[in-house]
C-alpha cells in the first residue's frame, strides 16, 4: 500500500510541476464552455420561417397573428403550396415551413386534434430543433386563449384535451435556453476528453523518456502502477469537472435541479471507463504524438456520436447503437438529466450500468495489453 | 570396503562444486537468443559472471549489449536459451530478480522533473527502504551531488546524471548491478572518476556488468566479453586477451597514409591492414621476417616509412576476431 502512496505522491508533484497542465485544466473548459455555448446561442434568436395557410379560416388567421407576432421569427413569405415553400429551404433561406392543413378549424372544434405539417431544415438542424420548440410554445399558448376566448367558437367543454400537439424534446428546458442545453454537454465532453488525453499522453511519456523500463525492474507490481495513474488522473478529471461546473454557474447561471453530489458520483464512475480507455490507448502508442493522434481520434468519434450536437433520437438507428459503448453519450445524457431535469439516481440507472461494464471492460482491456507489452 | 571410500569422496566433491556453482555464479547465461523479426539480435550467448567480478561487455553499436541487459533484466523475454541472476531463473523468479538487481539503462531513465534527492527517495521507498538505510553505499558518489540535491534531474549535466543514476540503482544495495553504457556521451574525466566508483563497488561485494563501446576500457575489467553482431567473439582477461593474437603486428607511418595504405592491402603476406590515428596497424603472415616488408615498401618507392612492431591494443584484437568469425561463418 505504502508503494501506491508514493506512486501516486510523484505524480502529483509531476502534475504541479507541469506548467502547461494548469492552465489546461482551468482555462480551456472556460474557454470552450462560452465559444461553443455562446456561438451557437446567438443564432437561434432569430427563425426563418415561410407559412402556408391552406385552411384560411379565422382559427388558422389567430394562429398565424401569434406567430408573426412572436420576436422569435421572421416570416420569410407566404406560401399557397409545398413546392413554393422548397426553394425557400433549399436556399437556406428558411429554417421551417409550417404548414396549416386545410381542415384545421374544422378538425380542432371536432375536438380531433389537427396535425400542422412542419417542413424543417437539416441544414441547420439545432436552429429548426430550437425554432420547433418555439413554435410548440406558441401552439400551447393558442390552445389556452381559445379556451379562455368561448365567443371564439361553440367549443364543447368535452373536447378541451384535444388541442394541437407537437411532441417536445425539450419540455425539461422550457425557457429554451440553449446554453443551458449545451453547458451541462460541453461539461462532460471537455472532462473526458481532457481526462483521456492527458492519461494516454502521461504513460507513453514515461514509455518515451525510458522511465517504465526503470520502473519494471522494481518490485511495483502492475495493479500498483495502473492504480498510481488512474488515481491522481481521477482526481484530475474531478477537478476540471468542478472548474466546468462553477463557470456554468458564474458565466450562464444553467439550472441545477438535481444532486451535484450525484453528477459527481457518477462521473467518477466515468471517469475511470474513460481513464481505461487513455491507458488502453497509451499501451498501443510509441511516442506521445502517436497518442494524441490515436487519442483525439477517437474523442472525435465520441463527441460526433454523443448526442452533444445532435439527439440521438434523431440519429440514425445503428448509430443510436453505437452510442452505448459512448462513455461521452452517457456522461452527457446524466449532466442533462440531473442538473437540468433533477433527475435521481433511478433515472440514470441504464446509464450507471452501461458505464461500469464500459469501465469494466476498458481496464480489463488495458491490464490486459499491458501485460502482452512484455 | 576399499571400493566405497573410493567413490565417496569423488561424490561429494562432484555436489559441492554444482553447489558451488549456483550459490556463487552472479550470472549465468546459457544458449540466449532473441530475434527482432529478421534481425538476430543476439546468437545463442553464454557466459558466467562471478560472485564480486566486474565483467565488461565490449562491443560497438547494435552489438547485442543492451538486448542482452533487458533480458537479464526481465524486461524482455528470451527467445531461447536460459538464465540466472543471482541463482534465480529469468523466467520462474522474475520478482525476486526485480528486488535484488540495481539496473542503469543505457538512456537516462530517470524522472527529469524530479530533483535528485525526489528521486533518490522515490526509488529508495519503492523497494521498501531509505536513503539513511543505505547511505553508506552511495555516499562516495552522493557527496558530488549533494550541493545539487534540489535541482531537477533533466537541469543536471552528462556527468551528474551518470552519477545520479548510478545512486538510484545501488539505493536497494543490489546484489548484481547491471549498468548498459554509463560512460558513452560523458567527458574523460568523469569517465575515469565512474571506473572508480565500480572498482570500490566491486570491494563491497556487488557483482557488476558493464557494457561499453570504448576498447580502452576494457583494461579496467575483471574479465571481458567482446560482443558482435549478437555473438560473443570471445571471454577473457584483459591480459588472457593479448596472448589471442597470435599474428606479428606492426605499426607503419607514412606521410602519405592513403597511398600506403592502398600499397599494403595488395603485399602477399599481409593479413589485414587498418588505419589506426595516424599510422596503419598492419598484421602479416607468422613468421613474415621485417626484412620482406621494408624490402616490398621500399620497391614501391615507401623509402621512409617507419615500420616497427607492437603489442595489439583491444581493437585490433576485436578487429581481429571479428574478421576471423565473419570469414567462419561466410
Ligand atoms: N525493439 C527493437 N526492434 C527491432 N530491432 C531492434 C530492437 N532493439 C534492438 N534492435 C536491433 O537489435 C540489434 C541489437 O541492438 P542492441 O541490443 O540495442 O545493441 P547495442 O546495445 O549493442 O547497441 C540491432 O541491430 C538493433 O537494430
Ligand atoms: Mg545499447
Amino acid at each position: 500500500m505504502n508503494v501506491l502512496r508514493y506512486l501516486i505522491q510523484k505524480e502529483f508533484i509531476q502534475i504541479i510541476r507541469n506548467k502547461a497542465l494548469l492552465p489546461m485544466m482551468t482555462i480551456l473548459p472556460i474557454v470552450q464552455l462560452l465559444l461553443l455555448s455562446n456561438a451557437a446561442s446567438n443564432d437561434v434568436k432569430n427563425v426563418n420561417l415561410v407559412l402556408i395557410d391552406k385552411d384560411r379560416s379565422q382559427t388558422s388567421r389567430l394562429l398565424r397573428n401569434k406567430i408573426e407576432a412572436a420576436n422569435e421569427f421572421s416570416i420569410v413569405s407566404y406560401a399557397t403550396n409545398n413546392s413554393e415553400a422548397m426553394p425557400y429551404l433549399q436556399a437556406n433561406e428558411a429554417d421551417i415551413v409550417l404548414e396549416i392543413p386545410n381542415d384545421f378549424e374544422r378538425e380542432y372544434f371536432r375536438g380531433e386534434a389537427p396535425d400542422l405539417q412542419l417542413l424543417v431544415n437539416a441544414i441547420n438542424g439545432q436552429q429548426a430543433t430550437v425554432g420547433f420548440g418555439y413554435l410548440n410554445r406558441i401552439i400551447a399558448g393558442f390552445n389556452g386563449d381559445i379556451l379562455e376566448n368561448g365567443s371564439m367558437a361553440q367549443m364543447s367543454q368535452t373536447a378541451p384535451r384535444a388541442m394541437i400537439q407537437i411532441a417536445s424534446r425539450n419540455w425539461y428546458n422550457p425557457e429554451l435556453k440553449y446554453t443551458h442545453f449545451m453547458a451541462p454537454g460541453i461539461l462532460a465532453e471537455i472532462t473526458a476528453l481532457l481526462t483521456i488525453v492527458l492519461t494516454a499522453m502521461n504513460v507513453v511519456r514515461e514509455r518515451e523518456l525510458g522511465t517504465i523500463e526503470q520502473i519494471n525492474v522494481t518490485p511495483i507490481k502492475k495493479w500498483q502502477f495502473i492504480l498510481g495513474k488512474l488515481i491522481p488522473f481521477l482526481i484530475l478529471g474531478l477537478v476540471i469537472l468542478t472548474v466546468g461546473i462553477i463557470a456554468s454557474k458564474l458565466f450562464f447561471d444553467i439550472p441545477i435541479r438535481g444532486s451535484v453530489t450525484l453528477v459527481f458520483g457518477y462521473a467518477i464512475v466515468n471517469l475511470v471507463a474513460v481513464l481505461g480507455f487513455g491507458l488502453l490507448i497509451s499501451n498501443f502508442a510509441e511516442t506521445q504524438q502517436q497518442a494524441i493522434f490515436v487519442a483525439f481520434f477517437f474523442v472525435l468519434i465520441f463527441i460526433l456520436m454523443c448526442g452533444l450536437f445532435t439527439p440521438i433520437e434523431s440519429m440514425p438507428k445503428w448509430a443510436q447503437y453505437f452510442t452505448i459503448p459512448n462513455p461521452l453519450a452517457h456522461f452527457i445524457s446524466v449532466s442533462r438529466k440531473v442538473l437540468m431535469k433533477g433527475s435521481g439516481l433511478a433515472d440514470i440507472k441504464m446509464e450507471f450500468i452501461y458505464t461500469i461494464i464500459l469501465a469494466l471492460v476498458f481496464n480489463s482491456l488495458a491490464i490486459w495489453s499491458y501485460k502482452k507489452q512484455q | 570396503m576399499v571400493h566405497f571410500e573410493s567413490v565417496c569422496p569423488l561424490r561429494s566433491s562432484s555436489i559441492r562444486t554444482s553447489w558451488n556453482r549456483l550459490v556463487m555464479q552472479a550470472i549465468q547465461v546459457d544458449n540466449i537468443s532473441k530475434s527482432y523479426g529478421k534481425i538476430s539480435a543476439l546468437k545463442s550467448v553464454s557466459f558466467q559472471v562471478e560472485e564480486g567480478e566486474l565483467f565488461g561487455l565490449i562491443g560497438p553499436d547494435g552489438a547485442g549489449k543492451s538486448t542482452l541487459f533487458r533480458i537479464l533484466t526481465t524486461l524482455l523475454l528470451a527467445d531461447s536459451g536460459e538464465g540466472h541472476v543471482a541463482g534465480n531463473h529469468l523466467l520462474r523468479d522474475y520478482r525476486k530478480i526485480r528486488r535484488i538487481v540495481g539496473y542503469m539503462p543505457g538512456r537516462f531513465s530517470l524522472y527529469q522533473d524530479l530533483s535528485v534527492e525526489e528521486n533518490l527517495s522515490f526509488f529508495a521507498t519503492i523497494f521498501g527502504t531509505t536513503i539513511e538505510e543505505n547511505y553508506g553505499l552511495i555516499k562516495d558518489i552522493y557527496v558530488q551531488l549533494e550541493p545539487f540535491k534540489k535541482r531537477l534531474a533533466g537541469q543536471l549535466s552528462g556527468g551528474m546524471k551518470q552519477k545520479l543514476a548510478l545512486c538510484c540503482a545501488l539505493i536497494h544495495r543490489p546484489e548484481v548491478l547491471f549498468l548498459d553504457e554509463p560512460t558513452t556521451g560523458v567527458d574523460a574525466v568523469s569517465r575515469k572518476e565512474f571506473w572508480e566508483m565500480l572498482k570500490k563497488l566491486k570491494q563491497k561485494g556487488i557483482a557488476i556488468l558493464v557494457s561499453t563501446p570504448y576498447m580502452d576500457e576494457a583494461s579496467l575489467c575483471d574479465r571481458i566479453a567482446l560482443i558482435q553482431n549478437g555473438e560473443i567473439l570471445t571471454i577473457n582477461t584483459p591480459e588472457g586477451l593479448m596472448t589471442e593474437y597470435d599474428l606479428p603486428l606492426y605499426a607503419v607511418k607514412y606521410d602519405d597514409t592513403y597511398q600506403l595504405l592502398k600499397g599494403l592491402r595488395k603485399m602477399p603476406y599481409t593479413k589485414s591492414v587498418l588505419p589506426f590515428g595516424d599510422s596503419l596497424h598492419l598484421t602479416v603472415e607468422a613468421e613474415t621476417p621485417v626484412s620482406k616488408i621494408t624490402e616490398y615498401l621500399t620497391d614501391l618507392g615507401f623509402e621512409n616509412a617507419e615500420i616497427r612492431p607492437i603489442s595489439p591494443t583491444v581493437e585490433d584484437i576485436f578487429l581481429e576476431l571479428s574478421r576471423r568469425t565473419e570469414s567462419k561463418n561466410d
